[in-house]
């Protein structure tokens, strides 16, 4: 008998450490095809296709537009009020999507994660992406909205900071990643969490400035009352501000971004360790 | 030649908890984690119980594997085998990594391509094509490998007609015949099967066999599959590991391990019968070249006689399970063969095909019944290689198999 170097190794126990990225990158054919999938799934046997992708953000729009702008009389920092709305909630589904997806992989999966290893990653990767091709979608419209208000009022915003907009994006679907996988994890065994994810991201948007500016509670409030520190100190807020900030003109603050970048890292990491844990078994509990 | 071990078991148990998972786990995940915490040992993996089905336990966790330690060297091609709940599938899971053992460690060489189902996640809005790649994609092959044995796969399965439909209009044996061939295209160094080929109709099933042994024998690849049909256990393997409650009841050569199942009491067959207080008979014994009654092979009753008179008439029926009467096997067709307390009568080809059989026993001397035995024994024959063609025949419900040959 020869001595053989082993490939696989399957023990009980894992380190926290192991993040397999190269795994993951070895089944990058699996993570298009699976956004290839979703992407044909979901619209397949509709007449409308991926133009509900337009609609939706549309209809949304005018609806926030008609509550917050007109009936409420929410200051939107001098821009565009249809536009504020229009930027808000491109980036908030974006979020919404990715978090609210994810954060059942494990339970939607059990069916294929229970017969066939692949690195349980590869579905939540896909997830963001496909939300992403989604949410691209949605930026064209913003786009076009942004060209017409030039064209009608004139007014134009456009400046260096759009180079910012990838960091933004990219924060805001690890940020998404990582709550979605920690969420997941948990829900293995106890499936409470995912019940309070469903309606939990609907208020979470009330608490992020996606319909108002978080210098309304700032002007209203004071920035010492609670509420304005609970808006202004989550990272999602400041994604969201600062996402609208570049596409429709405003300040950006540097140091705030750095901090939503901080935790976005803290919390993927942790998402990450959490879930190489959970996937070695969670076929015994889900 | 010395071979490789591809894979070495060591000490791999797996504990499964019975209760609903919900109601007092947190209690129980406080308690594992407390003890942990103080470095002791979790006080859940001493309470376990063997995994025996059919027993009312006590516990609400239960070891479905115990300590299992095996090897197995590449190019065997391994059947697995057990009773129900006997630990296969979760040999099968760990194997596949779909989960991991409680304790031990299992280490293996290779590529390993695990087909606990096939078509798995197989979108039925998608067509046969997409479904290919996504399915090759989840079983680990790269979009290159896919692309190249594309064609290879569509003439396997079949079902060239419809590559571009979605899955759900198909039938679903084509749907099953799609999912066996992009599998059976894996280029893995092992490949793990679970009872996949009791699907489809007849010539699939010869095909998908045709396949699995191609896979062994021409490749050199090493194969772990789970049957409860030894007919094709018995024409795919070399090796056997037969599991019984969890534990390794024998492992090594095929026949052995078959041997050991079969006498392992399956209590629907009784080969052997011995009546009490009988004058004349002391049992009677059926036995077969091979370790089951396989069409094709010879079999063998051996009768043992407490005394004998040249007079005396054996009558042997054979019945199948709708009670009809299939054939006898009778002294009075020759002449003076009872000869000793011992006598035998071999059938050399057993022409009955799969199914169940059970035998009366009817002794004569000078036209008096000396006695009678209904279902005596009975005993379940399973497909074999009848023509020697090196595949099992269609199961037809035919009664008999005749041995024929054509000539042009």
């Amino acid at each position: 008998m020869k001595k053989t170097e082993w490939d696989i190794e399957i023990a009980s126990e894992t380190s926290w450490f192991s993040f397999k990225l190269n795994e993951i990158w070895r089944y990058r054919d699996l993570v298009a095809l699976l956004v290839k999938r979703d992407y044909i799934a979901k619209y397949k046997q509709t007449i409308l296709g991926p133009l509900w992708h337009i609609i939706q953000p549309l209809l949304t729009t005018a609806m926030s537009f008609l509550l917050f702008n007109v009936v409420a009389n929410i200051d939107t920092e001098g821009k565009n009020a249809i536009l504020f709305q229009l930027a808000g909630i491109t980036i908030w589904s974006y979020f919404a999507t990715c978090l609210t997806s994810t954060a059942n992989t494990f339970i939607a999966n059990a069916g294929i994660f229970g017969k066939v290893y692949f690195p349980r990653m590869v579905m939540p990767v896909s997830v963001v992406i496909s939300s992403f091709l989604q949410m691209a979608i949605q930026f064209v419209v913003l786009i076009a909205a942004i060209i017409v208000n030039i064209f009608i009022n004139t007014e134009y915003h456009l400046s260096w900071n759009i180079l910012l907009l990838p960091i933004v994006v990219t924060i805001m679907a690890l940020l998404a990643l990582g709550l979605g996988i920690i969420v997941s994890s948990l829900t293995t065994k106890y499936r409470d969490l995912a019940v309070l994810v469903t309606f939990g991201v609907q208020l979470l948007m009330f608490a992020s400035a996606v319909n108002y500016p978080i210098s309304t509670i700032a002007n209203r409030l004071g920035t010492d009352s609670m509420i304005y520190k609970l808006v202004a100190y989550n990272p999602l807020s400041i994604l969201v501000d600062t996402f609208r900030n570049i596409m429709l003109g405003g300040p950006i603050q540097y140091g705030m971004l750095a901090y939503t970048a901080g935790i976005t890292v803290v919390v993927l990491m942790f998402g990450i360790m959490l879930f190489n844990k959970v996937e070695k078994s969670f076929m015994d509990t889900v | 030649m010395s071979r490789k071990i591809v894979i070495e078991a060591t000490n791999v148990s797996k504990q499964y908890n019975l209760s609903k998972i919900g109601s007092g786990t947190i209690k129980d995940d406080m308690k594992r984690w407390w003890y942990k915490a103080r470095g002791k040992e979790d006080p859940f993996l001493r309470i376990g119980e063997t995994n025996d089905r059919s027993r009312k336990g006590n516990s609400n966790w239960v070891w479905a594997l115990r300590e299992i330690n095996f090897n197995i060297e590449q190019g065997d091609v391994v059947g697995v085998i057990g009773r129900n709940g006997a630990g296969k599938s979760t040999l099968l899971k760990l194997l596949s990594r779909t989960t991991t053992p409680t304790t031990g460690t299992i280490k293996m060489k290779g590529r390993v391509a695990s087909l606990l189902e096939v078509g798995t996640g197989f979108h039925p809005d998608l067509t046969g094509r997409e479904n290919i790649f996504l399915n090759g994609a989840i079983l680990g092959m790269t979009k290159k490998e896919i692309t190249s044995k594309f064609d290879e796969i569509v003439a396997f399965s079949g079902v060239e007609r419809y590559i571009d439909t979605p899955v759900k209009r198909y039938s679903s044996g084509m749907y099953v015949r799609l999912a066996f061939a992009v599998a059976a295209h894996l280029e893995s160094e092992i490949l793990i099967v679970d009872e996949v080929l009791a699907v489809g109709d007849a010539e699939f099933q010869k095909k998908a066999i045709g396949k699995m042994q191609d896979v062994s024998s021409g490749q050199g690849r090493t194969v772990l599959f789970v049957s409860h049909n030894m007919g094709s256990i018995q024409t795919l393997c070399n090796k056997g590991l037969l599991l019984k409650n969890g534990m390794i009841a024998a492992n090594g050569l095929l026949m052995p391990v078959i041997n050991e199942y079969v006498k392992d009491g399956n209590s629907d067959e009784q080969l052997i019968f011995e009546p009490a207080d009988n004058p004349f008979l002391s049992h009677i014994q059926l036995t077969s070249s091979t370790a089951l009654i396989t069409t094709g092979n010879a079999i063998t009753f051996n009768l043992e006689l407490k005394q004998f008179t040249k007079d005396l008439v054996v009558h042997l029926g054979i019945y199948d399970f709708k009670d009809e009467k299939l054939f006898n096997l009778a002294t009075d067709y020759f002449e003076d063969v009872i000869k000793s307390t011992s006598v035998k009568c071999i059938v050399p080809v057993n022409n009955l095909p799969e199914g169940n059989y059970y035998v009366n026993l009817l002794l004569k001397r000078a036209g008096q019944t000396l006695c009678h035995y209904s279902k005596c024994l009975v005993f379940k024959v399973v497909n074999g290689d009848f023509y020697h063609q090196n595949k099992l025949p269609e199961l037809t419900p035919s009664k008999f198999f005749v041995q024929h040959e054509w000539q042009s």
